[in-house]
């Protein structure tokens, strides 16, 4: 049957007719719907793990007792499973893993644009590259079979282009898979110095065989091309690129399996082509592959180094001229994304924004509290970092900083890895004071499960771990819990925990306006006869609020009725849409 | 020939919907499809961006400037911001009604004016409707992007009007199939 599939939803059926079993994953976009997709098929498990590096270890021990496993994680998301990662090279597998990496060049929802392949060059890893949705579906299949032959976990590596786009894939049926009976095997599975010491070797002749595969293996294929003054060595995304660019015009050597690369197969390549270029995005990989085999190769001397390509880039790095195109309009104001109308975080980035504090920031939906006009948080790096680096800043400068700057962090994210760094504020204790934004979902990847929501991937009720009761057994005595819709409340509680002589909680908990569950208040609007212009209830930056004829206006349509911006105005300006007072 | 529309708005407007439904009639006619669409950060009230290609073999899933024979907006802004991707000449489907974004409500900038004839001095072909009052009249505020849909389904030759109702009905769920039919029709036979 053939489906116009996203790349992310033909991962899944690759899955299902791979005759996965289990699934274990950490929403990270532009990886995330590969595992919900998955868990559409009643025969695969699936489970949003706590992080990558519990996903990853999940998805091991499945494959370990025998059955097919997998875990989805985006770019960053595997540095925090690289742990797992390298010494699983050395083990090997029992039956089939695959681990999908998803980069994100360009940044489209990403803190960096780090290129995976270098991962799967470190760990010694076979890893593949998808094109397209077909290759996406077929590939895994291919993985799964090369686990098994090879006896090593295999990397999958998606990009936001082909996560992302959809396109047409032919399906095909499932194969049921034996399950492998796991015996008991130290000297593969107890990696212990002595016995490392013997997989290592393993593992080195195990990518020279892998290399005399690449050679052979359909993945890297040669299509050829009327001119050979120019022949391209191209994978991923890219490879799109160079087809619309220059359809069957000249050679191109497409790369499917990344690593390890195939010698013998490019030098043959590069022997029918005058000039050798390599396309690829991010860094280069393929390229520095080229030069140590002794080839003179065009690359990352013409082609960025940063963000994503396209046809338009690469033709015009060759020297194409560029298509006519109507003329773009200067001075456009920009759109950037903003917090939601509703949105339970923005009553307390107005606090800590109004109260001046130093803002240690985290990774979600709330990091947008960082932009204008609340512009509340002062620092971004990765998953659990806030609390961690709280701490750090607090011991560095101690009383002083400990009465003005907090840590912010979701749910998700602290079950993630805000945990460990709250275990070090209660272990080395510094007055350090933490809000957990508990918006009961994992908002920023599309409404992911946590283990703090009571509910599992596919929505049934799950083990629900109460926040609370976590923080306190962690050794925070000063926990307590406000509605960030109650601007006093939440500034009361802030300043009373910053004055405390000890490490304290806040938990700022209202669910996410978006869940469906969450019914929408009654919208309510500006009465101009009462509106002084002062514009105080602009600085929450709500996209419904804007300011028009001289006077607050509120759009109906997108209003939540949250009424946040009601307790900011001094002249009762707010009323219902019948015109009457706001009552709480 | 491949046949190249970007479908653009604000985040929360429905893009992903427009982008299956042109997606799904243009490979129920025989086409090579290809859909890309950007999930995640962007979509919290930012400006989307959604690429639709068919013809005999698509390869690139992206439009690049000046590659594009459509562009259906729904918000004014949002047109204008990517009128540069379009070939001369090439044919913008607009829904007229404007959302601020935050500079404008944060003071700092102004919506623009006279956006209409700016993308025309631009090069562009501009069919502007107002969307929104068509959906609320055809029953709800959220159907904007199918009735836009039924006015750029003129445009496109190579699909018959019963292929779009297919489509439509394999794209929305049973229950908003009546609105989303109506909200169609609606943006089909206005001027």
């Amino acid at each position: 049957m053939k489906e116009l599939m996203l790349g992310n939803k033909a991962i899944a059926r690759g899955l299902y007719e791979a005759g996965v079993a289990v699934a274990s994953s950490y929403p990270g976009t532009p990886s995330t719907e590969t595992t919900e997709e998955a868990a559409k098929f009643d025969e695969i498990y699936c489970e949003w793990a706590p992080n990558e590096k519990v996903a990853m270890e999940t998805a091991f021990g499945a494959s370990r007792a025998g059955k097919r496993s997998y875990c989805a994680m985006k770019h960053v998301g595997l540095n925090v499973a690289a742990d797992p990662l390298f010494t699983m090279s050395y083990t090997g597998v029992n039956a089939g893993m695959v681990i999908l990496v998803a980069d994100d060049p360009g940044m489209h929802s990403s803190q960096n644009e780090q290129d995976s392949r270098h991962y799967a060059i470190a760990a010694k890893m076979p890893m593949l590259e998808p094109a397209d949705s077909q290759e996406a579906k077929d590939f895994v299949v291919e993985a799964y079979d090369i686990s098994e032959q090879f006896d090593t976990p295999v990397l999958i590596k998606m990009c936001t282009r082909v996560a992302h786009s959809q396109s047409i894939v032919e399906t095909g049926e499932r194969i049921e898979v034996a399950v492998k009976p796991y015996e008991k095997d130290a000297a593969k599975y107890v990696m212990v110095p002595a016995n490392a010491k013997r997989r290592h070797p393993i593992v080195e002749e195990r990518t020279r065989k892998l290399v005399a595969f690449a050679e052979e293996s359909s993945l890297n294929r040669v299509e050829e091309g009327s001119d050979t003054s120019m022949g391209i060595i191209t994978s991923s995304t890219s490879y799109q690129y160079v087809k619309e660019v220059f359809g069957d015009k000249y050679p191109v050597l497409k790369i499917g399996l990344i690593n390890p690369l195939p010698e013998q197969k490019i030098k043959d390549f590069a022997a029918k082509v005058d000039k050798l270029v390599v396309v690829e995005e991010l860094d280069p990989i393929i390229e520095t592959h080229c030069r140590t085999l002794g080839l003179e190769v065009t690359g990352k001397d013409i082609f960025p180094l940063i963000d994503e390509f396209s046809q338009g880039l690469i033709a015009s790095k060759l020297g194409l001229p560029e298509k006519p195109a109507c003329k773009p309009i200067e001075g456009l104001p920009g759109r950037p994304p903003a917090m939601c109308a509703g949105c339970p975080h923005r009553g307390m980035f107005y606090v800590l924004s109004k109260l001046k504090l130093t803002v240690m920031g985290d990774i979600g939906c709330y990091t947008l509290g960082a932009t204008p006009p609340l512009c509340a948080i002062d620092t971004t790096e990765c998953m659990g970092a806030s609390i961690s680096s709280l701490h750090g800043f607090n011991k560095a400068l101690g009383a002083d900083a400990e009465k003005k700057t907090v840590a912010v962090i979701g749910d998700s994210t602290f079950m993630h890895s805000g945990m460990t760094g709250l275990a070090n504020i209660a272990y080395n204790q510094t007055n350090s004071t933490v809000i957990i934004l508990d918006n009961s979902i994992t908002g920023m990847t599309g409404h992911q499960q946590n283990p703090t929501t009571g509910f599992n991937l596919r929505g049934d009720p799950a083990g629900k771990i109460d926040l609370e009761a976590l923080v306190r057994a962690m050794g925070i005595n000063r926990v307590r819990v406000v509605d960030p819709y109650n601007l006093a409340e939440a500034e009361a509680a802030v300043k009373e925990e910053l004055a405390a002589e000890e490490p304290s909680v806040i938990i700022s908990r209202r669910p996410c306006a978006l869940l469906k569950k969450v019914k929408r208040g009654e919208p309510i609007q500006v009465n101009p006869d009462k509106c002084k212009s002062c514009k105080a209830c602009m600085k929450l930056g709500c996209p419904a609020i804007s300011f028009k004829d001289g006077h607050a206006h509120v759009d109906t349509t997108q209003c939540f009725g949250c009424k946040v911006c009601s307790e900011l105005c001094k002249f009762g300006a707010f009323e219902n849409l019948n015109g009457e007072a706001i009552t709480w | 020939m491949v046949t190249s529309i970007m479908i653009v708005g604000v985040g929360g407007q429905g893009s992903l919907l427009a982008s299956k439904l042109l997606g799904r009639a243009a490979m129920d006619k025989g086409y090579d499809v290809k859909v890309s669409e950007v999930h995640g950060m962007s979509q919290r009230g930012g400006s989307v961006v959604t690429y639709v290609k068919f013809g005999d073999k698509v390869n690139s899933p992206i439009i690049d400037k000046g590659e594009a024979d459509y562009i259906i907006s729904f918000e004014l802004l949002e047109a204008a911001r990517y009128v540069q991707f379009l070939k001369p000449g090439g044919q913008i489907v607009t829904n007229s009604q404007q959302i601020d974004p935050m500079p404008v409500i944060a003071g700092t900038a102004e919506y623009p004016s006279e956006l209409i004839s700016k993308m025309e001095a631009a090069g562009a072909k501009v069919d502007a409707i107002d969307a929104l009052t068509i959906a609320e009249q055809a029953g709800n505020a959220k159907a904007t992007n199918i009735v836009l849909m039924g006015v750029f389904s003129k445009y496109i030759k190579e699909i018959s009007k019963e292929e779009w109702v297919k489509a439509v009905e394999a794209s929305v769920p049973a229950k908003f199939l009546e609105l989303n039919m109506k909200a169609f029709e609606m943006g089909l036979a206005a001027e």
